[in-house]
């Protein structure tokens, strides 16, 4: 009896996460449906190509730096996130598990730098950059991003969730703080660690203002920027089938990353609340 | 101290405590303060600057203070938070929660609702432009089917920013999502165990366990949720901005603090102007920002 | 132990990141040559053709190295603000004319020096238009090309309305009226087919300032810039309402009809639009329907013919000396050439700005280009002190009339005394 209910809750359910689907996912649909269009199919505004054209596709790839800017968004992203996964769950441990003085002070001071729009800042970090002669490289791309107040805003909330005593029981034996962090808080915590991988990823892929201003030649550009220089209407007319085409292929790492984290997150529930 | 190992030497802890703390944050301190504090310091000064370069004034913020459009911003983006973030936060979560529950399918759902928010945001607004365009757009052949006439939604300046908003709850949801996921992962198990051998109901696990255990979670995004909407910028420009529209119009309907320091600084090339803006957002985001930890942040017994 | 493991991870890290930024650079040593930048948006025909003309400059010119880049349109002026305020500013800029005032105010560009070519040189060079970027008598950028404005007409909407496919309106009057035989409505207002693509931020707001203020009798500013003579007379705003009418009362076309006025044609949707020779290339490209292009319309038959044109200017950094000053303007005197711009103009399709190319046969009697180069003769640069503002200022009169109903005189007032702000505070 209660197993036929769950059932059919369970179909309520799954009825319910499809309508969302349908809706959430329709825009996204349009855009992989757009790409291959060709650019008059474009301007009838049908929802179905009339005639599934490549040449969207060809041209990217063949008449642009199209790969070349896909591979630095990879480089970019990759070490940002490992960077921010590092420096953001240390600092946030830290922060989370060490009563010391000043520490109010500076969890403050990191939240605060969260207040302040990065748009603000682009041209401070030029001056910066282009002074260390980082204007045009992966470096220059990747500096402001290394360890952001976000993350460690994050990890600190879900350190406050590790168990002291664990982390005590650790300390009598003998280990060094720095084990401790490694071995036995960020284990705790990986539910969290695979939110921040996905969302730092995702941030450092999809980044624009910044990247457009630090890079100057074609072969340094990131994704977004190379999107960018299809969208205007001044050279040429919006290449519409160009960017639906770019924004398709851009998608894909972004749902490999997810795809990869989210498991994580959920087989995080093998550690967290075990008992003593 | 009711530290175990505090007995012999409790001073000699402490310090060694203090130090290893700061040798662990040394390094990201000094990132933080070359990269974030001192380029916010340079930009708040350049506040204090007029385009003529005569330095140590406040008529950016005297003019501020008389500028009705920023104002209009303020209001703007106040609305925009209201709007925007406990929708997205309650999407998120009755979306993960629903996600819990079934057995089946679970990466597909969690994928899909995660979409929107790793699309570019370039390809995405045209998308809902086109959807919402007040001749041809798929919105408008919906409600003129259901007999409603139909809508300016962009175009018009009274329902364009909820527009704006729903885009911005759209993509936003997913991530919300995504951090429930974690937070709703990390409550015991053994919770939902022990109330359930005491008889309780799904209804009242979830507001007796799961909502007060998912504090911490709810905490971080309602804050974070108001600092970046405070913050909104990329969606109004897509949606509103380009060659052939004005950003944050119609008539500054969808204009947010951060549009509007963006057209100063960089349309008009007005930065000192646009610092000014900054500053005046930095302490709002701040009083906000303090007033919310002082009445979210609730710890629970365990 | 454990701290060493931690610093040789750190140093993992950062060994790779030099690395891959080393990947980055480039190896700019060069032994006696010397070397400018030069910075465009990237508009893809204009970007190759420079880099055909820089090879060819580079031959005849062995000492001297020129090293391009181009940036996305929307975020161009940031780059150049933010590379300038780092002193890392290119030597070389291509500037659109209207941003010309701003730049000069904020001091990022010098004036053309006067050894190398005087007010006098550019004046009897270029066609009178290019005197719009005069500043306290001086230059501050050299065009390669103009552009002008033409009415585009699609020829298969005109047959299926029952008119002649190759008689374009002459008039204003003529063009409402058969704007008006192509436009289809639904009931509820939403419009499936516009008959003439209004708009204001795309060339709307030119159209108004430089070409209908003009044919009702009104010079829009003084020749100093300072006054914005609008209202000089009743006839303003007669023209403006007969502007702003054509989409509030005569119902030929909406701005916000397939997301803009350019879109809307190019799908076939519209049956007139106002466009600049810019978008002749993407017209071709997209249409596929039949279309033609004449001079714009006129108030009445034999009245005042105006035209609205702009340009995008080359300007040469502030600070820039000595050599390379000496580089940078060999290379300019080589871009303005007029053999580059005859290239310019079958490359880009944009019209060469010497005035030696006026009575140019050839290009007068091609069929597209023809209509733009008869509108130059008449065209009129606007003076802008701060482009972005003032379009956001007519555009945003526009719209309180379009969606609040407010009364032309008083909105036509307040725009006046908008306009002038922008002015005075620029010129204070």
């Amino acid at each position: 009896m209660k197993k036929k209910k769950r059932e059919i809750g369970a179909v309520f359910i799954h009825i319910f996460l499809l309508a969302g689907v349908m809706i959430v996912a329709f825009p996204f649909i349009w855009m992989i449906l757009s790409s291959l269009k060709s650019i008059s199919d474009f301007y009838n505004f049908s929802f179905l190509p009339k005639k599934i054209d490549w040449s969207g596709y060809q041209y990217i790839f063949q008449e642009t730096e199209f790969l070349r800017w896909y591979w630095n968004s990879i480089v970019v992203a990759v070490t940002v996130t490992i960077s921010c996964l590092i420096f953001n769950s240390l600092v946030g441990y830290v922060l989370a598990k060490h009563r010391f003085p000043g520490a109010k002070i500076v969890f403050i001071l990191i939240l605060s730098t969260l207040m302040i729009p990065t748009e603000m800042l682009v041209i401070p970090w030029y001056v910066m950059g282009s002074d260390f002669g980082w204007v045009d490289t992966y470096w220059g791309i990747m500096f402001p991003g290394l360890i952001e107040a976000f993350g460690i805003f994050l990890m600190r909330q879900f350190m406050l969730g590790v168990p002291d005593d664990i982390l005590d029981a650790a300390r009598i034996d003998g280990m060094g703080e720095f084990k401790i962090w490694w071995r036995i808080a960020l284990p705790q915590v990986k539910p969290a660690l695979s939110a921040l991988g996905i969302i730092t990823f995702l941030g450092n892929w999809n980044a624009y203002l910044w990247p457009v201003i630090i890079t100057a030649t074609d072969n340094m550009r990131t994704l977004p920027v190379g999107i960018s220089l299809f969208s205007t209407a001044d050279a040429g007319g919006i290449k519409w089938n160009l960017i639906m085409c770019m924004s398709t292929m851009a998608v894909i790492p972004m749902i490999i990353v997810f795809l990869f984290f989210q498991k994580r997150i959920v087989e995080g529930i093998a550690m967290t609340g075990v008992k003593g | 101290m009711t530290n175990v190992s505090s007995n012999r030497q409790p001073m000699k802890l402490q310090t060694r405590r203090t130090l290893t703390a700061y040798t662990f944050l040394i390094v990201p301190l000094l990132f933080f303060i070359s990269i974030r504090i001192f380029p916010t310091l340079y930009a708040f000064s350049l506040s204090f600057m007029t385009q003529d370069h005569t330095s140590g004034t406040i008529d950016n913020y005297k003019q501020l203070l008389q500028d009705p459009v920023f104002w209009k911003s303020v209001l703007n983006t106040g609305l925009y938070v209201i709007v925007t973030v406990p929708l997205q936060m309650a999407l998120g979560l009755i979306i993960a929660l629903g996600i819990q529950r079934v057995r089946h399918f679970r990466w597909f759902y969690r994928m899909i609702y995660f979409l929107p928010y790793i699309t570019s945001i370039v390809a995405v607004s045209w998308v809902w432009r086109l959807m919402y365009d007040q001749n041809t757009g798929v919105f408008n052949q919906i409600l003129t089917w259901l007999h409603i006439p139909p809508q300016g939604f962009l175009g018009d300046p009274n329902e364009s920013l909820l527009s704006v908003s729903a885009v911005m709850i759209w993509q936003a949801m997913g991530f919300s999502m995504l951090i429930f996921m974690a937070g709703l992962e990390a409550v015991p198990k053994h919770f939902y165990e022990a109330a359930q051998i005491d008889g309780a109901s799904k209804w009242k696990m979830f507001w007796k366990i799961t909502f007060p255990l998912l504090n911490p979670t709810i905490v971080f995004l309602a804050v974070t949720g108001v600092i970046q909407s405070l913050q909104s910028f990329t969606q109004i420009q897509n949606l509103t901005g380009g060659s052939a529209a004005n950003a944050g119009g119609p008539l500054n309907s969808t204009l947010s603090i951060v549009v509007y320091m963006y057209k100063n600084a960089f349309t008009d090339f007005n930065m000192e102007y646009a610092s000014a803006i900054t500053v005046v957002l930095f302490i709002i985001i701040l009083l906000v920002t303090l007033i919310q930890l002082r009445i979210l942040n609730k710890s629970y017994e365990y | 132990m454990k701290k060493s493991k931690f610093t040789i991870f750190i140093a993992m890290i950062i060994c790779v990141l030099i690395l891959t930024s080393a990947c980055g650079k480039k190896d700019d040593s060069n032994s006696g040559k010397v070397t400018i930048t030069y910075w465009q948006y990237t508009f893809p025909q204009k970007v190759d053709i420079i880099k055909d003309l820089i090879k060819k400059f580079e031959a005849e010119n062995p000492n001297i190295k020129v090293v391009a880049q181009d940036f996305p349109y929307d975020q161009y002026n940031q780059k150049i603000a933010a590379a300038v305020n780092a002193k890392k500013g290119p030597d070389i800029m291509n500037l659109y004319y209207g941003w010309l005032p701003q730049y000069q105010q904020k001091g990022y560009i010098q004036s053309i020096p006067e050894d190398f070519m005087s007010a006098n040189d550019i004046e009897s060079y270029y066609i009178p238009m290019i005197q719009a970027s005069k500043i306290n008598g001086k230059y501050y950028g050299l065009p390669v090309a103009v552009r002008s404005l033409a009415l585009f007409w699609n020829k298969d909407m005109f047959k299926a309305a029952g008119l002649d496919p190759e008689k374009p309106p002459k008039t204003w009057d003529e063009l409402i009226t058969m704007a008006k035989q192509m436009t289809k409505m639904k009931a509820n207002g939403q419009y499936e087919q516009e008959g003439f693509a209004w708009d204001v931020n795309g060339q709307g707001y030119h159209t108004f300032e430089e070409v209908l203020l003009r044919q009702w009798g009104i010079i829009p500013f003084s020749d100093d810039g300072k006054t914005v003579q609008w209202s000089s007379s009743p006839e303003g705003l007669e023209a403006f309402k007969y502007w702003v009418n054509m989409t509030k009362e005569e119902k030929i076309g909406d701005r916000n009809f397939l997301t803009d006025y350019n879109t809307a044609f190019k799908a076939g949707k519209a049956g007139m639009m106002i466009d600049g020779s810019f978008s002749v290339a993407a017209t071709k490209e997209a249409a596929k329907f039949a279309w033609g292009v004449t001079t714009l319309p006129v108030r009445e038959e034999g009245g005042i013919k105006s035209n609205f044109g702009s340009y995008w200017t080359n300007s040469l950094a502030k600070g820039l000396s000595g050599e390379k000053l000496k580089a940078a303007e060999k290379f300019l005197k080589f871009l303005i050439s007029e053999d580059t711009q005859k290239e310019w103009l079958d490359k880009v399709g944009e019209l060469p700005a010497a005035a030696s190319f006026s009575n140019d046969d050839s290009i007068k009697s091609d069929p597209i280009y023809g209509p733009f180069v008869e509108g130059l003769a008449d065209a009129h640069a606007t003076l802008f002190v701060d482009e972005a503002k003032e379009r956001d200022s007519i555009n945003n009169a526009v719209e309180s009339i379009l969606l609040k109903n407010a009364p032309f005189d008083k909105t036509f007032e307040n725009l006046v005394k908008e306009q002038q702000k922008i002015r005075d505070q620029y010129y204070k």
